[in-house]
């Protein structure tokens, strides 16, 4: 049964095995286990950030294609959904039309960029994606009646998914019983099942054919398959879950603005989050997100906590002063990409 | 006279002002092993690009049982039957010999574009590439990783995989360029094997001159690109035009 939800893609090492067991509990408990408003917001970014660097890896880890255009799809998906519900009201339906929209512009510009630039060199389609993921972001933070420009807009979400919604008067286990905690699950799940969806893809005939294009592209072609349409293929793919994933965002955000969802900083924090994990693995996109989101959150505080048990010291606890959280993350990307060339999951498989 | 079934019109190709083969027209039938001989840089392999597709035709036609395939793409060409091993080993390196196999068979029989079924669970993939590994005897080396091979397992591998194609036309390389004396048999008894089959068309460009001598059915010379000699072994090989153009026209003189 297990194996057949992970379609037989093992973790392949004991320890891997159990960092993704802790995660999975973890997220899946997040409420209970980590009460207040802050590690909530974090639990449901990592979830969000999972879906999207796990649909990234499939196209740069499995079909070898570099795009930069993934923050393009995540924001058409959060703005789908984020107009839709301005402008048909605050329902269910809304957010479904929202969802679907954006999917649909978002597979119909991936096909479109994929079939002009794929069958030329990849370095190409590379700086196409740059090029339309550039002007996508420009055009949305001028055209600002309609997408409120560069402070975004704030959404009115179905009233069931907000704190003012309660489906129990008592709490349980101490936790409130609301909307808030029924969009945290909707998260969740969603993340859950594309993650698996994805790992059946990457598993699947049509997997195995991204793996020997990026293998050996020349040779694919030479047994028989039509390497451009596989590569567009999973670019479209792709393209289509990253908006699934902006509308999910939105949707817990309640805002969508560019630099939430079109900036260039995700995008490198993307490329970040699928070099960490390990490319072509799916799970490195688990390990990827989690360590990312967790240091973007979190290393601020523990630098505080750090300089101050340091203050007795000379010069450490200027080092460590939450200000220079940056610098710090920028050397232990450093540090893990040095360590880690193949990624934390490539290492840990390589171990035994 | 059996069926013809590839042939080359006026087949050329340049390079800039270099013609690197040069309006080579020839017929090649059903059950028959032709071998493509003459001396490095005589367009060999240039020859069997243009067949299968990986260099543009600059002139001239390939026709494949009567259809024109002169501007398909190479995708096309291969499942029209037109299958080929390469000089140089060219494989999918990082997955597993039967990974490699299956990825062959399942070019040809599907499924192709299926997303949501686990690749491991369709048996008659794995079964039929099993059947091409014990035919090469790499059965025992079948979850190894192409890169962990030694380069005759890497050679006979290549042969698999054309094999695993089953097309209509057979190309090889030099498939046993580098092997050592004891694995080369087995190679060269596949091509036997292949050829014995008389629905099948096969085109070998080989050195080895005992090799050309147990196997071919028909050699055809090329030199400079063009076509200088076709016709049974016995009298291509003796023919002066054969050794002008390995030795040279002055040692041939001699």
């Amino acid at each position: 049964m297990l194996m057949k939800l992970i379609s037989g893609d093992t973790p392949r090492s004991p320890i891997l095995s159990v960092i993704l067991a802790a995660i999975l509990l973890s997220l899946a408990f997040a409420p209970f286990l980590f009460p207040g408003t802050r590690p909530l917001d974090t639990a449901a970014h990592i979830c969000i950030f999972i879906i999207l660097v796990a649909s990234y890896d499939l196209m740069l880890g499995y079909g070898g294609i570099v795009s930069f255009a993934h923050t393009m799809f995540f924001g058409i998906g959060a703005y789908g959904v984020a107009l839709s519900l301005e402008h048909m009201g605050r329902s269910f339906g809304a957010v479904a039309f929202g969802t679907v929209a954006g999917m649909i512009l978002a597979a119909a510009l991936a096909f479109v960029i994929a079939m002009f630039s794929l069958r030329v060199r990849a370095i190409f389609f590379a700086m196409i994606t740059l090029a339309v993921a550039s002007a996508v972001a420009v055009l949305v933070s001028q055209f600002s009646t309609l997408t409120g420009g560069e402070d975004g807009m704030t959404l009115k979400i179905p009233r069931e998914l907000t704190p003012a919604f309660k489906f129990h008067d008592e709490k349980i286990l101490g936790v409130r019983m609301n909307g808030k905690l029924l969009n945290y699950y909707m998260v969740f799940f969603s993340t859950l099942i594309l993650f698996l969806v994805m790992l059946r893809m990457v598993n699947s005939p049509f997997g195995s054919v991204l793996k020997a294009i990026r293998e050996n592209a020349f040779r694919a072609e030479a047994v028989g398959y039509r390497v451009v349409v596989y590569r567009t293929a999973v670019t479209v793919i792709s393209a289509m879950i990253a908006a699934l994933a902006g509308a999910i965002y939105a949707l817990w955000l309640r805002y969508v603005g560019p630099a939430t969802t079109l900036s260039f900083d995700i995008m490198l924090d993307i490329l970040l989050m699928v070099v960490i994990g390990g490319m072509g693995t799916m799970y490195g996109a688990v390990i990827g997100a989690t360590v990312f989101v967790l240091a973007q959150t979190y290393l601020q505080d523990l630098m505080g906590t750090a300089s101050d048990a340091t203050s007795a010291l000379p010069l450490i606890p200027d080092l460590l002063n939450p200000d220079r959280w940056l610098l710090w993350l920028g050397v232990l990307f450093i540090l893990s990409i040095y360590f880690f060339p193949t990624g934390v999951v490539g290492r840990l498989r390589g171990a035994k | 006279m059996p069926d013809v079934t590839l042939e080359t019109r006026d087949l050329t190709v340049r390079f800039g002002g270099h013609v690197a083969v040069d309006h080579v027209s020839c017929r090649f039938h059903a059950g028959e092993l032709t071998a493509i001989v003459g001396p490095n840089g005589a367009g060999k392999t240039t020859y069997f690009n243009l067949i299968s597709g990986q260099i543009p035709v600059s002139e001239g036609t390939v026709l494949l049982n009567g259809n024109d395939l002169t501007r398909a793409t190479v995708p096309a060409r291969t499942l029209a039957g037109i299958g080929r091993a390469f000089q140089l080993t060219n494989l999918f390196p990082d997955l597993t010999v039967l990974e490699n196999l299956r990825l062959v068979v399942q070019a040809h029989r599907g499924p192709k574009f299926s997303l949501f079924s686990r690749a491991a669970a369709h048996e008659e993939l794995t079964e039929a590439a099993q059947v091409i590994l014990q035919r090469v005897r790499l059965d025992t080396m079948a979850d190894q990783v192409v890169t962990a091979l030694s380069h005759g397992d890497q050679r006979k591998l290549e042969v698999a995989m054309l094999i695993a194609l089953d097309p209509q036309i057979y190309m090889f390389d030099e498939p046993t360029a580098g092997m050592s004396a004891d694995e080369a048999p087995v190679v060269l008894d596949l091509i036997a094997e292949i050829k014995a089959d008389t629905s099948r068309t096969v085109l070998l460009v080989e050195h080895k001159m005992d090799v050309i001598r147990t196997l071919a059915d028909r050699i055809i010379v090329l030199h400079n690109g063009a076509l200088v000699a076709d016709g049974p072994p016995a009298e291509v090989m003796g023919s002066d035009i054969v050794r002008e153009a390995y030795l040279g026209k002055e040692i041939a003189d001699v």
